[in-house]
């Protein structure tokens, strides 16, 4: 029998300060070490269980108002997360109740900004009011006083009935994203011009993986607040509009 | 067209050909979404014996989706080979999975064959297959293709090295493309997903892949896996653009939904090949596919997904792509519900992909929202490498830090080489001897600290 140690250790762990990855695991044979395999458990354990918590809506709208927002709220036609999870075409749809509840302001909004649990509750809870905060201080002519919508059970296209039923030009969904091993928290934004129901997906921007550990608040903002502005200004959204908030000023 | 079968005294009718299909199709929840799932297990068999005694030929005449709405059948009806369809041409769905399975089909009859095959044939003949008959079949089906090495040889595997980052750095996209190489990983191609979506960003990240593979003359090639309008820009605007990356599906809608069409991927592909940057070959397309898209995009036309599906490849067997993956556990649980359901479609789609012709690898993956588990990877990674799948994905630690789903993992390739005797592409398993990173038996050797990728990995680490 070999007297040697059964892990074989990769002399590149210092590279894990570049990288949530899970590189330089090292290896027993073929497979993973019994600690990685355990930590590998957990973490799926975790995003499990952040599937299936549910949205604290009285604590989000209560942090809303004390920056300012107003907001409505409504469900999906999705009543629960069993049938959430197998009828994306609910959680697309308002729920018969929570249709009557948007009603069309005399003066329609430009920026209607709907919050949705989507897959993970915890990231919605946690990174909806920092990143509007960040808006705020970048263009606070566009993001402050804003109408927020707080919808439960719900998908990205549920934005499109949304902001169509408020008569906005501009949707701004900010959604849990499927939870991650490394990331049961990260929030998805979708921008969509001229949103009405039957929209795809082509026509949307998309910033994601929007959390401390990822997709800073900040810079979040700044890409946000340069996509909403050239939507609004072009009158598109989607694969007509790229995102050059990074490059170099043209003259 | 109607079709009835009488099974026990009852008489079971389905409308037309895609009804049958779908009533044929095995158990999944993205049938069930879209309202045209078999209602109980004896209308499921009763289509299957209707199918069954379905005439190939009949595929050729009834179109599932019509042809005058939908670019994607014309593209199939009109670049069927009659020629190439002859050995099959009598035989009925039935009759043509006992061909398919015949000791007297071969490697040979295959290679012939498929482009006298509908991706509509495929699925149907699917229907009736059971997961050995899936497997034994696509290992006799052989697709090569070639860029700056080969896949799809015979006891070989590729593997999709997948260094993504949440923010697109470029040190950390470096340290998993080290970690991958270190491990023998990457000879299919090293592909990012960009977190970003501009073209300054993109451009950073085609630099930086090209820098790596050329300083260390690796006999692989890179790919940003964007849309691909983003992609011709970057053609125009100078990056070393070595494969064309795009999603596509099976109907013409589902591919708008997506911004393509079939003009937009020609010239695409017109412009990758323009650079002329393959040495071994000119298979410059990288196409993704899974079942359940097109319902996704509502735009399904009332045919299963797994049907759907094969006709995906028969849009991407056009493009002549160096790979085709179906990404079958990342679209969730809604169009396969569980491991079970995963498990059944990555099998039927490599096979389908296959006996179209199509170089098919398998991103072998769930959410987390999925009921499905490691040990329900364990069972696919291993069913596909039985079957002689062209070529998996490396994910560091099977996580997926930037698309958040688990996939497989270079520890995973380890294994399926351990377990079946598999080796790299062979241009590929040269140069990691050369680089003395592996044996002449394929094994990885211990890390030596004068090792030049090592040094390269201490180098990113210095400040």
């Amino acid at each position: 029998m070999s007297t040697e140690k059964p892990v074989t250790a990769n002399p590149w762990a210092h590279l894990r300060s570049h990288t949530p990855a899970r590189i330089a695991l090292g290896r027993a044979g073929p497979s993973l070490p019994t600690r990685e395999v355990l930590a590998f458990g957990v973490a799926h354990a975790r995003a499990r269980d952040a599937v299936h918590l549910a949205l604290d809506a009285d604590a989000l709208e209560a942090q809303l108002r004390v920056d300012g927002y107003a907001s409505a709220r409504v469900q999906s036609a999705a009543p629960d997360r069993a049938t959430y999870l197998a009828r994306p075409d609910l959680g697309r749809r308002l729920g018969e109740q929570s249709a009557g509840r948007l009603i069309p302001k005399d003066d329609p909004p430009d920026i209607v900004v709907a919050i949705e649990d989507g897959l993970s509750a915890v990231a919605v809870q946690k990174h909806a009011v920092p990143l509007l905060s960040a808006l705020r201080a970048i263009a606070p002519q566009r993001w402050a006083g804003l109408t927020v919508v707080i919808a439960q059970q719900g998908r990205v296209a549920l934005g499109d009935e949304i902001g169509e039923r408020l008569g906005a030009r501009l949707v701004v969904v900010m959604i849990g994203e499927r939870p991650g091993l490394s990331s049961p928290d990260s929030l998805g934004i979708y921008l969509t011009h001229a949103p009405r129901i039957g929209r795809t997906d082509a026509e949307r921007n998309c910033i994601s993986n929007i959390r401390p550990e990822g997709l800073a608040y900040a810079d979040a903002a700044a890409r946000l607040d340069w996509l909403a502005a050239a939507a609004l200004g072009r009158g598109v959204t989607g694969i007509a509009l790229k995102d050059e908030s990074s490059a170099p000023a043209l003259e | 067209m109607g079709y009835a079968h009488t099974v026990g005294g009852a008489t079971w009718r389905f409308a037309d050909l895609k009804d049958l299909l779908a009533k044929a199709t095995p158990s999944r929840s993205g049938d069930f979404l879209a309202g045209i799932a078999a209602t109980s297990a004896e209308q499921r068999m009763a289509a299957r014996m209707a199918l069954a005694e379905t005439p190939l030929a009949r595929f050729l005449d009834e179109a599932v989706v019509p042809y005058e709405d939908d670019e994607v059948t014309r593209l199939i009806l009109d670049t069927h080979d009659r020629q190439a369809f002859a050995p099959i041409a009598h035989l009925t769905v039935g009759d043509f999975r006992d061909w398919l399975l015949s000791d007297d089909t071969g490697t040979p009859e295959f290679g012939s064959l498929a482009p006298g095959v509908t991706p509509e044939m495929a699925a149907a003949v699917s229907k009736l297959m059971r997961n050995q008959d899936l497997i034994v079949v696509a290992k006799k089906c052989r697709v090569t293709t070639k860029f700056r090495n080969t896949q799809g040889l015979p006891g070989r595997l590729g593997i999709r090295l997948q260094p993504n980052h949440p923010t697109d750095d470029a040190k950390g996209i470096a340290a998993s493309m080290l970690d991958g190489l270190l491990y023998g990983c990457g000879d299919a191609v090293i592909g990012i997903n960009p977190a970003s979506d501009g073209l300054p960003a993109f451009m950073n990240l085609w630099r930086m892949m090209d820098e790596i593979i050329r300083r260390f003359g690796i006999p692989t090639q890179s790919c940003v896996l964007t849309h691909v309008t983003n992609q011709i820009r970057g053609i125009e605007a100078g990056a070393p653009v070595d494969l064309v990356f795009q999603s596509v599906g099976g109907t013409q809608k589902t591919n708008e939904s997506f911004g393509i069409d079939l003009a937009l991927l020609t010239e695409a592909r017109e412009a990758a090949l323009s650079l002329k940057r393959g040495t071994l070959g000119d298979n410059v397309m990288y196409f993704e596919t899974g079942q359940g898209s097109a319902l996704s995009a509502n735009a399904h036309h009332g045919v299963d997904q797994q049907t759907l599906e094969a006709r995906a490849y028969g849009v991407a067997r056009h493009f002549k792509p160096l790979l085709a993956n179906s990404v079958v556990g990342f679209i969730g649980p809604e169009y396969l519900y569980d491991g079970k359901q995963i498990i059944r479609a990555g099998l039927e789609d490599h096979f389908c992909g296959k006996l179209l012709g199509v170089p098919l690898g398998v991103d072998v993956c769930y959410t987390n929202h999925a009921e499905a588990d490691q040990d329900d990877m364990d069972t696919l990674l291993t069913l596909l490498g039985v079957a002689g799948v062209t070529f998996v994905m490396g994910v560091p630690g099977s996580d997926d830090v930037m698309l958040n789903y688990q996939s497989t993992s270079f520890h995973d390739a380890l294994y399926l080489r351990n377990v079946l005797g598999l080796k790299r592409a062979p241009e590929f398993e040269a140069w990691l001897e050369k680089m003395q990173l592996i044996g002449p038996d394929g094994r990885l050797l211990p890390h030596s600290g004068t090792n030049r990728l090592l040094s390269a990995a201490n180098a990113l680490a210095a400040p």
